[in-house]
């Protein structure tokens, strides 16, 4: 038995069936990735089989083949409520970003026009705390302005499982179910519940995605994990993070910051 | 398969060395991923800054620039033995709340101390808030023993000086280590300079600590969360917070008394059919008839009930700039359940240095008291002491969670053992949940004798200490209810009964009314007390003609002595006083905050607590 991952499940549970209870109209963002398909299957176990709410992509049209696949196949498996939100193209984003920050930040506002096309007052996303800095201070509800704006400076007080659930009009919140979780254990759990995955985080020819997003700002690592076990005792021993295929986060020191503290998962 | 982690929070007052150490613990272990320690030495030349291990964790670039920490974050790291979070809380007092949110998490803390300062306000705080939180296991770090040459002697007197707060407030620390998180002594390994000390290093004891455990031999605790309808099924979801529940089970929900069998636990996915759940699952169940249950209301087997109450001690640690005040009305929140209760008393603000307590009336941000709640809605609620779980909650006010506490000392109130839900809401129900009586409080007197500023003064203060209350004034009601209504004696007759038949209803309702009228007619005034019966108070609100005529605060002395207004009481028309009233205000003695005390001391006497159903022995009715 995997004690640990019991609870992680039963906790991220909790938190999806607070959302659904407290949060009006809700939305779970779908990137497609290891950790939103695990969020996927949490929400069916909560809900006893059937997604009650919108699963949302963001496309920026710049994803894998396999992505397309591998998302066209759950959603119809799956029975889910899909939608496929466009993202505005790259000329239109703040030209003072990166470059690479900036391809980053058009799903940032593909989210913006989401939210106000459909006014929904809260967002699930799949992030975790151990996947990056600024992703260590979320909040499990993170409230953010109409613009989208993270204040990082003033997060609401967390007190033991009660979260801030009321907003005033015009906030929407992030929910975040999976923040307590480390790569290594949706990894653990991907394969103790035969979750489907993506086979672009299987090696091939000496590389796999270890984070996987847009062709053009993730690039696969070196690894002979062909599997979920070979993957997972990869994890046990490396010190490279997570994160090191993802270009712009080593654009400069503050760009992952940037992102997030004006709208980005 | 590894083991559970465990969830540490560094608390300690602010460069006290909480994110040094937190830094050296990741490199000594070989946490940190590579190229992190050459990256943080890239920024600090940058900024021009000597390295620091802090600098590891401090993620926003306000953090880095300002080296402190402002939010708390989240960190894994491993051992030999286990996989760790470390969460770092900040220190700064503005911060307090995010130090809160992160220690709320955690299964043990580390309180870091300078060997240099000794545990200071913050530290104090910080350890208060542990104990707030139930963080029971903790271990101390008496940190930078380097700047004080690692002198035993100094060592010692913060170890008792901490010990000693610390016992106070029933936390004893699993070890007290002497250490240096700049240079890394006592954290993975030991160090010489120290040879004296016999305890563990940091990391040994981290080792020590244990994950949080519930014990599935506590009583049932099965908060609803919703209920959902994905078919023909009715499922109850939730999670249990104490105790177990199997197929087959009856259970009792909280506070209704509706009790049903269990006849499944549903899970989506699962081969097997599921007989039994335990503390922390998240689960949904299926019962063997529809009762009414919604959110909110708990679980429990009907041997193990949690209490049942509308009036309840916390203790409690407030948020936010705007203070908690007597006679203010908030949300409570425990488990899922969510109640309005109104500040009664606030019986101590206590100081965290010294640990001593005062009463008072408000409670600021950042200060820890204990004060009295009341709800109009019985509350299913557990001591923190025995149920942590249903024995904690928070305050909400508008939109923000401005407090957390822990229930202390609960009133059982005679609902505890109904079993079914009454449509007929008692007398002793209502006034149990207002924490009043209703009543009639009949103010008499002549025009200008001051009826309606008392009873508009009077209504104020009721409702700032909580109460249910309304003003009838007499100019009010004829402008409505009685507005058919002329001034001859039989309309003035049928005015005051009217207004005495409404007042009923509000006093049946649990409310004090407050009936303003000049009434000069003994007999109406008997009419209006038969009605009223026993809740019915005759107070005249006496003052002399002449004073009355002198504030005429109306012009109708004048007009009347003008003859413009006939049959006026007092000129043209007689006024009978009142022979044995409740209560006597002369007004004309007494000035404006005099008589309402008077009257309010009255009001407390005749309607307060004291007169509350089974409240003879006050003291014993709390369960402690």
């Amino acid at each position: 038995m995997s004690a640990d991952l019991d609870q992680l499940e039963n906790q991220s549970i909790y938190i999806l069936r607070e959302a659904y209870n407290r949060i009006d109209k809700l939305a779970l963002l779908w990137s497609i990735g290891k950790d939103s398909n695990a969020l996927l299957w949490l929400c069916r176990k909560a809900f006893f089989g059937r997604i009650p709410f919108p699963v949302v992509q963001l496309d920026t049209g710049m994803e894998l083949p396999e992505v397309y696949e591998f998302r066209d196949r759950i959603a119809r498996e799956w029975d889910l409520d899909l939608i496929v939100a466009q993202c505005p193209p790259e000329e239109e984003m703040d030209q003072t970003l990166p470059p690479l920050t900036r391809a980053a930040a058009r799903k940032t506002e593909g989210l913006k026009t989401l939210l106000r096309d459909n006014a929904y007052q809260g967002i699930m996303v799949g992030i975790r705390r151990d996947e990056q800095a600024t992703r260590a201070k979320e909040r499990v509800f993170s409230p953010r302005s109409l613009d989208g704006d993270w204040d990082v400076k003033d997060q609401p007080a967390e007190f033991w499982d009660h979260y801030k659930t009321r907003f005033p009009e015009g906030v929407h919140v992030r929910i975040h179910p999976l923040l307590a979780w480390t790569e290594l254990d949706i990894w653990r759990y991907s394969k103790r519940e035969e979750i489907p995955i993506v086979p672009l985080y299987f090696a091939r020819d000496g590389k796999r995605y270890r984070s996987l997003g847009e062709k053009n700002i993730t690039f696969p690592v070196d690894s002979t994990a062909g599997t979920i076990d070979e993957i997972i005792a990869e994890l046990v021993v490396t010190r490279i993070p997570e994160r090191a295929g993802r270009a712009m986060d080593n654009e400069a020191e503050d760009s992952f910051e940037r992102l997030r503290s004006s709208g980005y998962m | 398969m590894p083991h559970s982690q465990l969830r540490i929070v560094i608390v300690g007052h602010v460069d006290h060395g909480k994110s040094t150490l937190i830094g050296r613990l990741l490199n000594d272990t070989g946490s940190l991923p590579d190229g992190k320690v050459e990256q943080v030495r890239e920024m600090s030349r940058k900024r021009g800054m000597p390295f620091e291990w802090a600098f590891v964790m401090d993620a926003l670039q306000a953090e880095r620039d300002q080296g402190i920490t402002i939010d708390t974050t989240q960190i894994h790291f491993k051992t030999a033995q286990r996989p760790y979070v470390i969460i770092d809380a900040p220190g700064h007092a503005e911060f307090l709340k995010n130090m809160v949110t992160g220690a709320s998490q955690a299964d043990a803390a580390l309180l870091v101390i300078d060997a240099g300062e000794g545990a200071l306000e913050q530290s104090r705080r910080h350890a208060f808030l542990l104990h707030l939180l139930g963080v029971r296991q903790v271990a101390v770090v008496v940190n930078k023993m380097d700047r004080v040459d690692f002198d035993e002697a100094r060592y010692e007197a913060v170890a008792k000086e901490i010990r000693d707060y610390l016992g106070e407030l029933g936390l004893y620390p699993k070890a007290v280590i002497p250490i240096s998180a700049r240079g890394g002594e006592n954290i993975v390994t030991r160090t010489d300079k120290a040879r004296w000390y016999l305890g563990p290093t940091v990391i040994e004891q981290l080792d020590a600590f244990r994950p949080q455990q519930t014990s599935p031999d506590q009583p049932l605790r099965f908060p609803l969360q919703d209920v959902y309808k994905p078919d023909d099924r009715r499922i109850l979801v939730g999670r249990i917070e104490s105790g177990r529940l199997r197929v087959g089970d009856v259970l009792r929900f909280a506070p209704t008394g509706a009790d049903a069998r269990v006849v499944g636990i549903e899970a989506w996915n699962h081969p097997q059919p599921v007989l039994s759940a335990h503390a922390g699952q998240s689960i949904g169940i299926t019962l063997d008839k529809r009762i009414f249950a919604e959110r909110g209301h708990i679980a429990h087997h009907l041997d193990a009930a949690p209490r049942i109450a509308h009036r309840m001690a916390v203790r409690l640690f407030w948020l936010v700039s705007e203070p908690l005040v007597v006679g203010k009305t908030y949300t409570l929140k425990i488990a899922t359940a969510e109640h309005r209760v109104t500040v009664e008393q606030v019986t101590a603000v206590i100081d965290v240095e010294d640990l001593t307590s005062t009463p008072g009336k408000a409670v600021h941000r950042n200060e820890v008291a204990e004060v009295v709640l009341r709800s109009r809605t019985p509350i299913a609620v557990d001591l923190a002491a025995d149920l942590p779980r249903t024995g904690r909650g928070v305050l909400i006010d508008g939109n923000d969670v401005v407090g957390g506490f822990l229930v202390v000392q609960i009133e059982e109130t005679a609902t505890a053992n109904i079993t079914e839900v009454s449509h007929a809401v008692s007398v002793e129900e209502r006034a149990q949940a207002n924490g009043h009586r209703g009543g009639i409080l009949w103010l008499t007197g002549l025009s200008g004798a001051g009826k309606s500023t008392l009873a508009m003064a009077l209504e104020r203060a009721l409702f700032e200490r909580g109460w249910q209350t309304f003003v009838l004034d007499g100019d009010n009601v004829r402008n409505g209810l009685n507005a058919g209504l002329g001034f001859s004696p039989e309309d003035r007759a049928e005015n005051i009964r009217r207004v005495a038949e409404t007042a009923k209803l509000f006093a049946d309702a649990g409310m004090v009314v407050i009936a303003s009228l000049i009434s000069p007619l003994r007999a109406d005034r008997a009419r209006a007390r038969a009605i009223g019966g026993q809740r019915f108070h005759e107070i005249h609100v006496d003052a002399d003609l002449a004073t009355c005529e002198e504030r005429d605060p109306k012009g109708l002395y004048r007009r009347a002595r003008a003859g413009e207004i006939a049959e006026f009481t007092g000129i043209s028309a007689p006024y009978e006083a009142p022979e044995a009233p409740e209560l006597v205000i002369d007004t004309g003695r007494l000035d404006r905050s005099e008589a309402l005390a008077r009257l309010l001391d009255y009001v407390d006497e005749a309607l307060g607590k004291a007169t509350l159903p089974g409240e003879a022995d006050r003291s014993s009715s709390w369960v402690i």
